[in-house]
């Protein structure tokens, strides 16, 4: 009971990562239906830039959390820009594979200015462990599973309560409809954009300062795993991207716990397969009938 | 006074001429209909209008400017909304939440207020239904809502695109009835309509398009007794 517990809090803390990087993908794929495989590499930009303003300007954990997410916010918005923008009236196929060059780009580009060498991520804060009834929890733990439920919380709140967030809900259901009440189109996916990368930018920072280790590449791989937990919970919904997150960071822990490591990558690639066999449209997703 | 003027206007698909040099005005507080069958160019024109599309020649005035390069969300923002065919209301957003959205642009709350309950006056169902999410209304109901919410814009024009397509008869004669009350109440009407007869017969004035051309023009009377337009489009 208290290893499922245990592993169940690990699950959660590695989970809430996954699913602050799916909201980024599901909401790219609900407004401009693009797979955007580079947003794993918007969360090892946002890695650095924590390590860089922490080793070399002193930052402490929250100015150097929200400086990432400013910083892979207009990331964010200028890849759009200049990669995906002058193909948005181009086949979806065209884009889906500018978001792997995109992605290529930003992998190596990195390697090569900053070198591929992994380096270990400044600890702005003292880890504590404490014991909860035999469980172990550590102080950063618990501060990312909180700032991952605050920061969807307020996700939740800019798309149901602001314009912006209406116009995108708009744009992702209806783009021309939403051009004849006068939404602007561009501005909207903009915002989406800087959105979903500030909140890869966060899980960039706070996944440092939880394995204290970062490189180049590190985005590649949980960027598929978010990319699945946001199919596993129905591509294009905020809720599921969310959902998707925490079950795939459990399933990870759990496989890790019963012994089985060596195949924690698999088992999430074995759950997109059964998941596209069983129920393409994902968990919260339902083939929706529209009258017409 | 021309309200919009549309002059020598010519839109492509790729290398389709799909409206060829089209002339044609609305003035203020008309309702003027453009009449033809499908593939005429109707359609097209009126996102031309809006700016969804570009025109490749010719000019589009309204309130004396030209207007054929702004983007849609300014020309919506000067007055000119569409009801787009086939309704394109936004499902997944409630009914309120639609007509909310209509209002996109404006900054007036007291305004806003006040054009909501214009809307729910002028459109009871919507009321009775305004927590339900849009999808679930019948077809009728969903025109009524594209209509609201083109009106909480404001518009001083606005263009309707077979809003009775696909109607059950009962809510084809309502929607036309409430065409008419927009146009008493000051807002200025441009109209495409299959159903000919009944564009017609509330349209001041309207202009009979073919694959890309004005045919002829009069006003709606002249054309309802037209023995050309009767055999081509009313059926006599």
């Amino acid at each position: 009971m208290q290893t499922v517990l245990q592993q169940l809090v690990n699950g959660l803390s590695l989970g809430s990562i996954y699913a602050l990087l799916a909201l980024g993908y599901t909401m790219v794929y609900g407004i401009i239906k693009l797979i955007n495989f580079a947003h794993g590499d918007i969360y090892m930009l946002g890695a650095f830039w924590g390590y860089y303003v922490i080793h070399q300007w002193h930052f402490s954990f929250w100015p150097a959390l929200l400086s990432a997410m400013v910083f892979c916010a207009l990331a964010g918005v200028i890849i759009e820009y200049l990669a995906y923008r002058p193909l948005r009236n181009s086949p979806r196929i065209a884009a889906l594979i500018t978001a792997i060059g995109v992605s290529f780009l930003l992998e190596n580009g990195m390697s090569y200015l900053f070198s591929s060498n992994v380096r270990s991520f400044p600890q702005v804060m003292d880890v504590k462990s404490y014991n909860l009834f035999g469980i172990k929890v550590s102080n950063i733990q618990v501060l990312i599973l909180v700032v991952s439920i605050v920061l969807m919380i307020l996700l939740q709140l800019i798309i149901r309560r602001t314009k912006m967030g209406k116009a995108m809900r708009a744009v992702s259901v209806d783009p021309d409809a939403a051009q004849l009440i006068g939404i602007n189109i561009d501005r909207t996916i903009s915002f989406t954009f800087a959105l979903g990368s500030a909140l890869a930018g966060a899980a960039g920072v706070m996944i440092g300062l939880y394995y204290n280790s970062i490189d180049p590449l590190m985005g590649m791989t949980p960027g598929i795993k978010a990319f699945v937990a946001a199919v596993l919970g129905g591509i294009g919904l905020i809720p599921g991207a969310a959902l998707g997150g925490f079950v795939i960071g459990i399933l990870e822990t759990a496989t890790q716990a019963l012994g089985f490591s060596a195949f924690k990558d698999a088992v999430v690639y074995v759950v997109l397969i059964i998941i596209l066999l069983v129920r393409p449209a994902g968990i919260l997703g339902k083939n929706i009938k529209e009258k017409v | 006074m021309a309200l919009l003027k549309v002059t020598d206007l010519s839109v492509n698909y790729g290398v389709i001429q799909a409206v060829k040099k089209v002339n044609f005005e609305v003035n203020t507080g008309e309702i003027v209909t453009l009449i033809g069958a499908n593939g005429a160019g109707k359609t097209t024109i009126l996102k031309t209008i809006s700016g969804l599309l570009r025109p490749s020649g010719g000019t589009i005035t309204y309130e004396d400017q030209e207007i054929q390069k702004y983007k849609s969300q300014k020309i919506v923002a000067a007055g000119i909304s569409q009801v787009p065919e086939g309704r394109h209301i936004f499902p997944g957003l409630t009914v309120v939440e639609n007509l909310q959205m209509g209002a996109f642009l404006r900054k007036d709350r007291d305004g806003i207020k006040t054009d909501f309950d214009m809307v729910f006056d002028r459109f009871p169902v919507l009321k009775e239904r305004r927590n339900q999410d849009a999808a679930t209304l019948s077809g009728g109901e969903q025109q009524m809502l594209a209509m609201g919410r083109a009106l909480m814009a404001k518009p001083k024009l606005i263009l309707l695109d077979e809003p009775s397509m696909g109607l059950a008869p009962i809510f084809i004669n309502e929607i036309f009835d409430i065409i008419r009350v927009i146009q008493q109440q000051g807002t200025t009407v441009l109209l495409i309509e299959q159903n000919a007869a009944k564009a017609l017969a509330i349209a001041d004035r309207g202009y009979v398009l073919q694959t890309g051309n004005i045919l002829m023009s009069g006003t709606g009377k002249e054309l309802l007794a037209n023995n050309d337009v009767q055999k081509a489009y009313l059926g006599g």
